[in-house]
């Protein structure tokens, strides 16, 4: 059973005005985006070439089964010992001269680094992918308070200039194409048009390498905490998070502390799983571990290392054993990437900071079942999800799991109803056979009156004439 | 709304030579309730359901979804109740037509004729509940003058996933339209299913948008049926 959820934070500013209206938005979304079949069609190409070099690196492990296996495990055993390894890391990490803030939701996360930034007296901020921060709106917090961040991910970045959200938490810009951010950067960055992916990229890397230099404070995410020799592992592609860490005065890591494993070997097994189910790679680009601060006699680092661990309904995720394995996630969106749903409607009908799969089982846990518990409602329990997840998360199974949740938590007096009408007729096999008859001889009827949930099928899908006779009758008859 | 699938399941299973019978107290096997979230409403179905086929050597159900139902769902929804030793039970005697067919007769081929060229949906309950993969395949392979062309998108959902596709039409429809067309493309004159409900989706959708293909249940073409 799911524990009480804590009082959700708004997460838009539609959210925090309408605040129970998340379903009508997900509805009225979904059903404009799945009109946009060009979109659609473009996220499934792209997917396309994703599947093609998945496929390639998986082949080249002995056994991918095995090693999901391996990687499961390694998150099973630091999830289920939370208590007994977060200290030990934080010991490592302070032993190392790093500096570690607690973080009970996303209010204090922040509180926490405006405070750190306000105490360094600077105002250049550099900012390497981080979807925590994301959960804690972060950046929004940081302008309001008259800091200039800049995102230093290619798609963060051009995302930022779009002034939109992540539309996917691995690849967030993948619904943009490239005449879209020639233009995007010719607008922002005054540069002239190209169609080259290299040019573009290093339109963005010129803009970029002064604003490292520049920077006092530089913010990171952090993909592992490795609770044996205290240190933060960060994967990227672009190097942009080793500027972001390395040379400003002070790095300022945000972790989820569902992040920490126990020993630095799991990395031998959760790098390239992350890679290849994430984005298709043997390995991504850069695997860097920070084990703290500039020492004295080092010539390059930050002097200052700071690490905020968020709970933000986390420990009260860990405390259901049903869903507890949705601790195990590593964000690497293979979930998504699989998912039907998520191609149809798009990251931004989810309206969550984590979207696809891994999104609907979780963000009920974090912003409250009886507001989102339309998105585990919303999947035909296809189960690609659960077969994609390299720590084997049983993903589509929690989707049931809320949905249950749900139904005892927040009932719909009429859905309710319905189902206890159903076992009434399920339960008597004459008024089951009765039914059935009655339905045969008036769908045609039943067809024109159009009643609700059959008139959404009949808008899109026709439906056969009923059969003559039942099986029953058929079965009676037989020779 | 599919009579002649169930018969066709009894015309393969008796030309091998096995005595079938339908229990005429057997109804719905509570899935829509189950995945509604309604699991008080579910077990009380499950547990009907368990007394209708108590004693039988064999259950075997010609929807891959159905049987996940039975197989996989009401133990776990019976755990912990008086019924869960009968729902392990019984959990142990149901299968799904063409894996019955394949893993427990050892039957690959039943002798049936069907010249057309045709493609297999993978169910997802079948494929993901249940790891059913090759056991249609391998039956399809010993039809005689049947052509089978493999669908580049054969383990993409249909949409259909109950309710679901009434409850959220919009995207049940996209996500047929995708898996409709992938399946069009094979140019194939049958799509052979093993889940009556993913035939209600695709029909559905293929009607409407007027593409040629229809589909055909794995027993009617196991039974030799041709259209």
């Amino acid at each position: 059973m799911t524990p009480a959820t804590p009082a959700a934070e708004p997460h838009t500013a539609f959210e925090a005005a309408n605040p129970h209206l998340a379903k009508k938005k997900f509805l009225e979304d979904a059903a404009e985006h799945v009109r946009d079949t060009g979109h659609r069609a473009f996220v499934r190409k792209a997917l396309g070439g994703y599947y093609t070099s998945r496929d390639t690196q998986k082949s080249r492990y002995r056994d991918w089964e095995q090693a999901r296996d391996a990687a499961s495990l390694a998150k099973w055993s630091a999830v289920n010992r939370l208590d007994e390894l977060l200290p030990r890391f934080v010991a490592k990490f302070e032993a190392n001269g790093g500096r570690v803030h607690w973080a009970r939701n996303a209010e204090e996360a922040r509180d926490i680094i405006l405070g750190l930034l306000r105490a360094t007296k600077q105002e250049a901020i550099i900012k390497s992918k981080c979807m925590t921060s994301e959960e804690i709106h972060l950046n929004a917090a940081m302008e309001a308070d008259g800091y200039g961040v800049v995102e230093s991910d290619l798609g963060e970045f051009i995302q930022q200039l779009r002034g939109e959200p992540p539309y996917h938490f691995v690849f967030p810009c993948m619904h943009v194409r490239r005449d879209e951010i020639s233009d995007l950067f010719g607008k922002h960055l005054g540069t002239p048009p190209t169609d080259s992916p290299e040019e573009l990229t290093m339109i963005a890397r010129r803009h970029m390498r002064r604003l490292y230099i520049d920077a006092d404070v530089g913010i990171t995410g952090a993909n592992f905490l490795v609770a044996e020799t205290g240190q933060i592992s960060i994967t990227e592609n672009e190097g942009n998070a080793r500027l972001t860490a390395a040379l400003p005065r002070v790095h300022i890591a945000i972790s989820g502390i569902e992040k920490v494993i126990e020993h630095l070997d799991d990395l031998a097994v959760l790098l390239p799983m992350l890679a290849t189910a994430g984005a298709g790679q043997p390995m991504t680009c850069y695997n860097t571990l920070y084990a703290g601060p500039r020492k004295p006699g080092e010539c390059d680092g930050p002097e200052e290392m700071h690490l905020v661990l968020l709970d933000n309904s986390r420990t009260a995720l860990l405390a259901d054993p049903e869903q507890r394995d949705a601790l195990h996630c590593i964000r690497c969106g293979a979930c998504l990437n699989v998912c039907p749903i998520f191609k149809n409607v798009g990251g931004f009908t989810y309206g969550t900071t984590y979207q696809g799969p891994i999104g609907s089982v979780i963000t009920p846990h974090l912003r409250g079942l009886a507001d989102w518990n339309h998105l585990s409602g919303a999947s035909s329990l296809c189960g690609a999800c659960t077969d994609a997840c390299p720590v084997r998360i049983d993903i589509h199974h929690h989707l049931l799991h809320n949905r249950r949740n749900a139904a005892i938590s927040a009932p719909s007096r009429l859905e309710r109803l319905g189902h206890r009408l159903f076992v009434m007729v399920a339960k008597r096999p004459w008024l089951f056979a009765t039914g059935g008859a009655v339905f045969r001889r008036t769908l045609w009827l039943i067809k024109k009156l159009r009643p609700p949930l059959l008139r959404d099928w009949l808008a899109t899908r026709d439906l056969p004439p009923a059969p003559a006779h039942s099986f029953r009758s058929l079965w009676r008859t037989r020779a | 709304m599919a009579p002649q699938v169930g018969l066709a399941v009894a015309r393969v299973l008796e030309r091998l030579g096995h005595t079938c019978e339908f229990r005429p107290a057997q109804t719905c096997c509570g899935q829509p309730s189950f995945n509604s979230g309604y699991w008080d409403e579910a077990r009380s179905v499950a547990i009907h359901a368990l007394d209708v086929f108590a004693g039988a050597e064999a259950v075997v159900g010609p929807s891959g979804s159905c049987v996940a139902m039975m197989r996989v769902f009401y133990p776990q929804i019976l755990t912990g109740t008086p019924h869960e030793q009968a729902a392990l039970d019984l959990a142990a005697r149901t299968f799904e037509f063409g894996e019955f067919l394949v893993e427990k007769l050892g039957v690959t081929d039943v002798g049936a004729r069907f010249p057309h060229r045709v493609t297999y949906h993978d169910g997802c309950h079948g494929l993901r509940e249940l790891r059913i993969k090759n056991a249609p395949r391998e039956l399809l392979r010993h039809v005689r003058d049947l052509e089978f062309v493999e669908c580049d998108d054969t383990e993409s959902c249909c949409g259909f996933g109950g309710l679901f596709s009434v409850k959220y039409p919009m995207i049940s429809t996209a996500m047929a339209e995708v898996k409709g067309g992938s399946l069009a493309r094979t140019e194939c004159d049958y799509i052979v299913s093993s889940d009556p409900s993913c035939q209600l989706q695709l029909d559905g959708w293929l009607s409407r948008s007027g593409k040629k293909p229809r589909t055909i249940h794995l027993a009617e073409v196991l039974a030799g049926a041709d259209a």
